[in-house]
């Protein structure tokens, strides 16, 4: 069967007209296609999968169709996924086909722009946490967090326990790879206490021990909540040879205390709050640490080096650390990682700026405190709970069930999560602030 | 064909840093908005124009090679070409939602994941599939550790994951960190499983084998049915790492073949773009008995539409959230374009492609019969000398080095995509990289952006960022 220009139907991406396909079949010595799968009859497969394959632009319409099924809400959620906007320049240029359709740079020779979109990307990172070394990406925060504290296990082998103190608000998710990861290892995770929705930090003194490998702390925590002792948490790790690993992203670290001027010895978190937009918890994990743990670190590393006309030049370095060298003895499994949103994020910080980018963090703390104050003003309404700064979200006490609030708000056209009966977590940036007025006036009618 | 790949430089540099086109410092002054005690003093990034960045980034493709630039056949990656509309239905404004949002309000989003559970449990023959893994290591080590809860399920303890030495690197490092010894376990002379060697690693410490299928060399594991029931027999699972998945595509499933547990690599048989090193995907399937292990949440149809659980046993979370979302539209939007029919022949014209090129070639292919990959050996020539050559023909290299079982290997798959006059060129890089002079491959690239860059510098004196270049330049 063919269709126009002599080309068979099947594969729309197959370019093999029948007379090149034949040609093939003659130089390779056989009748057809078929004859080259070395399958035993046993295991072939003679079923149909029922997909039916469809035109291009049907299919768009359908697509269009069903994402039309999701309910066009204006959010105002977070809890470790944040949407801020992102300028048209990061879609246009990223979608370029030299860089989306590109692949790792094992011929570095042939691959210098992403090379050193992802140097740059490493050096902005080096900038924002004021740690040394960054790789060029994890999946997400959690899975990065993982590798921090399955990075401190090796550090500290000959520890008498292998405990990892993690916060009591720490993001469900978080919380499950963590578990997932540290089980092989024969680790285990204690949880501390929080006060206010801060870190108790004296809570945390008392559990700390020799059995600690690592302590994790986050700013801003998943409440939203910015932290005030992180020199304080960090001293109590490293007094017992633990190491401080800190939480945050890529906005609240143009802002809050540097990383490294806290003691942080590794920062993990979410860099695709820029560059992403919202995509149902897609991510881009960020992982920086100190010089003298560089061959511990987990994923690729680009590097600087010179080629042989000593032109400055860019490589994938120190792969020794990884699988495809080191296998079952490498410093974590991970291959394919996020490289194509750490070109976006790096795209969109460039275009932001120092200025724009604070600025940015600026209004995240601002904005949230400006709205909490709107909805403490309504009845049976606390805003925020706790008793911080925070940076853009914040948990709201409601006397009425938080559940029905919900319902009642999405009915209104914005979608805010429910904590539990009576509390609710609002987040608010560049991306939705534009309708707070309308989020403040829906509250309003619906407690 | 001739190439020159785009170089932009000045001094002794190719295009500059953003930070050596700006470096602007700006003091944190938060005044009125937190304690200075929480911010930190300043913060030095380039600022720049938005025309400049176009620029930069403009430049910096050009001095990338890509799929859609030519031939990209690296062995076990399967650099296809990604269909420009799947990025479209990705940019839908519509389904970027949050992963907070309800059930009820997302049915969209739903349905398109329990549809591509569907899809991809259809394909490879499994009862039920998670979507969460973000890569195909992700699915290595999500498998794995179902495996491992299945077997603690039954108060079994096992210790040990048994790989074939030509496996993915990935295998080992997977099986590691889920806290297994690896048995790792040599090949036979005809390049497949030893099956004198698999019988006296099989014990009641086996919890998995974990084969690719056809394996690195591209070579179909005849065996398997005798494979599936001796693991079983000792009380271990099968697992199948799916990278080379589109061999087979229409013609076996791995669960037809005993397998219990199997990873798709969708960046690689389902077309969704690399992008310089992931994002990817690696959903992860499983028969009935280990469907209730599964990673929370799933999605399932009800009566009232779609909705999230989370299976009985779960191991619990392997990502964050729900994993590269952005992926697994583009991966749904490709089944549905091509459909059996499509699906079918992508196999047909990959193994047809790989066969076709390596008939082309004067180099020798030491195994066989192999399907939508093939191992040359380019003998008593490095391998990686005579990749950089091929460079300087306008085409992306072989894998190289790798599978060791063949030495001086050259992994090569051309994916479907490419028609009989780009094999043809191919083929030429190949003849003629590999009848060079000594010269030629030792100065090799020299029509790339840079030319052949020293790494073991890089690695003695490494410099990870442009704050490290300071003193030394």
């Amino acid at each position: 069967m063919t269709a126009g220009n002599g080309r068979r139907v099947g594969s729309p991406y197959a370019p093999h007209t029948d007379a090149d396909e034949e040609a093939m079949l003659n130089a390779v010595g056989v009748d057809s296609a078929e004859a080259l799968f070395d399958i035993p009859d046993e295991v072939r497969f003679d079923g149909e999968f029922g997909v039916p394959g469809t035109d291009e632009q049907e299919l768009r319409n359908a697509m269009a169709d069903l994402f039309s099924r999701n309910e066009e809400l204006t959010e105002f959620l977070g809890r470790g996924h944040h949407a801020h906007y992102v300028p048209a320049l990061v879609d246009d240029l990223s979608r370029r086909s030299e860089f989306l359709t590109s692949y790792t740079q094992y011929q570095p020779e042939i691959a210098q722009g992403f090379l050193q979109v992802l140097f740059e990307y490493q050096s902005m990172l080096v900038e924002l946490t004021g740690l040394p070394v960054a790789n060029c990406s994890m999946y997400d925060a959690a899975t990065a967090l993982a590798e921090a504290a399955l990075l401190a296990n090796r550090l500290r082998r000959g520890a008498s326990g292998h405990r990892v103190l993690v916060p009591e608000h720490l993001h469900e998710g978080r919380l499950g790879v963590l578990e997932n990861y540290l089980d092989g290892a024969e680790m285990e995770i204690g949880e501390y206490p929080m006060d206010d929705g801060a870190v108790d930090v004296e809570a945390l003194a008392d559990l700390v021990d020799d059995e600690t490998v690592m302590v994790y702390a986050e700013t801003p925590t998943v409440r939203g909540v910015i932290e005030e002792r992180l020199a304080d948490i960090g001293d109590l790790a490293h007094d017992n040879d633990a190491l401080f690993c800190l939480g945050s992203d890529l906005v609240a670290l143009a802002l809050l205390e540097e990383p490294a001027s806290v003691g942080a010895d590794v920062v993990v978190g979410e860099a695709g709050a820029l560059g992403l937009g919202t995509s149902y918890g897609m991510g881009l994990g960020i992982f920086a640490t100190r010089e003298e743990y560089l061959r511990q670190v987990p994923g690729r590393l680009v590097g600087v080096s010179e080629d042989s006309a000593d032109m400055r030049a860019f490589t994938l370095t120190l792969q020794t650390r990884e699988q495809h060298i080191r296998k079952e003895r490498a410093t974590s499994n991970i291959c394919t990682n996020q490289a194509w949103v750490a070109l976006r994020t790096a795209m969109h910080m460039a275009w932001l700026g120092p200025d724009r980018l604070v600025d940015l963090a600026e209004r995240a703390v601002t904005d949230a405190r400006d709205l909490a104050a709107r909805l403490d003003e309504l009845s049976g309404v606390k805003a925020p709970l706790y008793d911080r700064h925070h940076f853009r979200e914040f948990v709201v006490r409601t006397d009425q069930p938080a559940p029905a609030i919900t319902n009642d708000l999405a009915g209104r056209g914005f979608a805010v999560h429910a904590l539990d009966d009576h509390r609710l977590q609002v987040c608010i940036t560049d991306a939705n602030a534009d309708a707070a007025d309308g989020l403040v006036a829906a509250f309003e009618e619906v407690i | 064909m001739n190439f020159d790949q785009a170089r932009f430089s000045r001094d002794d540099e190719y295009e500059p840093l953003l930070s050596e086109k700006d470096s602007t410092t700006v003091e944190v002054d938060s005044e009125g908005v937190l304690p200075d005690d929480l911010t930190r003093d300043e913060l030095t990034l380039p600022a720049l124009s938005e025309p400049q960045l176009a620029r930069h980034y403009t430049r910096l493709s050009q001095m990338n090679y890509s799929v859609e630039l030519g031939p990209y056949p690296l062995g076990s990656c399967t650099m296809k070409y990604n269909p420009s509309f799947t990025e479209d239905v990705a940019a839908d404004p519509n389904a970027g939602v949050h992963p907070d949002r309800s059930d009820r309000t997302i049915q969209g989003t739903l349905g398109l994941l329990h549809g591509l559970q569907e899809y991809l449990a259809d394909i490879g023959g499994m009862d039920a599939v998670t979507l969460q893994p973000p890569a195909g290591a992700a699915g290595e080590f999500t498998g794995i550790l179902v495996a491992k809860a299945y077997h603690e399920s039954r108060d079994d303890d096992r210790s040990e994951i048994i790989i074939p030495s030509s496996a993915h690197g990935t295998n080992f490092a997977s099986a590691a960190m889920a806290g297994y010894d690896v048995v790792e376990l040599p090949s036979d002379d005809d390049g497949r499983v030893d099956m004198e060697a698999l019988d006296a690693a099989i014990s009641e410490e086996t919890a998995a084998l974990m084969l690719t299928n056809p394996n690195t060399l591209g070579l179909f594991e005849r065996d398997i049915v005798d494979i599936a029931e001796m693991v079983h027999d000792a009380g271990g699972l099968l697992y199948y790492d799916g990278a080379n998945l589109n061999a087979l595509l229409g013609r076996a499933r791995p669960g037809d073949m005993g397998f219990d547990i199997m990873h798709y690599n969708v960046h690689k048989t389902f077309a969704t773009p690399h992008g310089g090193g992931g994002p990817g995907a690696g959903p992860v399937g499983v028969v009935e008995e280990l469907a209730e292990f599964l990673p929370s949440p799933m999605v399932r149809e009800t009566a009232a539409g779609y909705e999230q659980y989370e299976p009985e046993s779960s191991i619990g979370k392997v990502h964050g959230f729900a994993g590269n979302w952005l992926v697994l539209v583009k991966a749904y939007a490709y089944i549905a374009r091509l459909g059996d029919a499509g699906l079918a022949d992508a196999s047909a014209k990959a193994v047809l492609n790989a066969n076709y090129l390596a008939s082309q070639i004067d180099l020798e292919v030491p195994y066989g019969p192999f399907h939508h990959e093939f191992a040359a050996t380019s003998g008593d020539r490095d391998a990686a000398d005579v990749a950089k050559r091929m460079l300087d023909y306008g085409v992306h290299p072989p894998t190289t080095k790798w599978p060791e079982l063949v030495s001086q290997a050259m992994l090569t798959e051309p994916t479907e995509v490419e028609d009989k006059a780009s094999l043809d060129d191919l083929a030429h890089a190949f003849n003629a990289a590999y009848a060079d002079s000594d010269e030629a491959l030792e100065t090799a690239p020299t029509k790339t952006s840079a030319r052949r860059i020293d790494q073991v510098s890089a690695a003695r004196n490494p410099r990870l960022s442009w704050q490290a270049l300071g003193d030394d330049e």
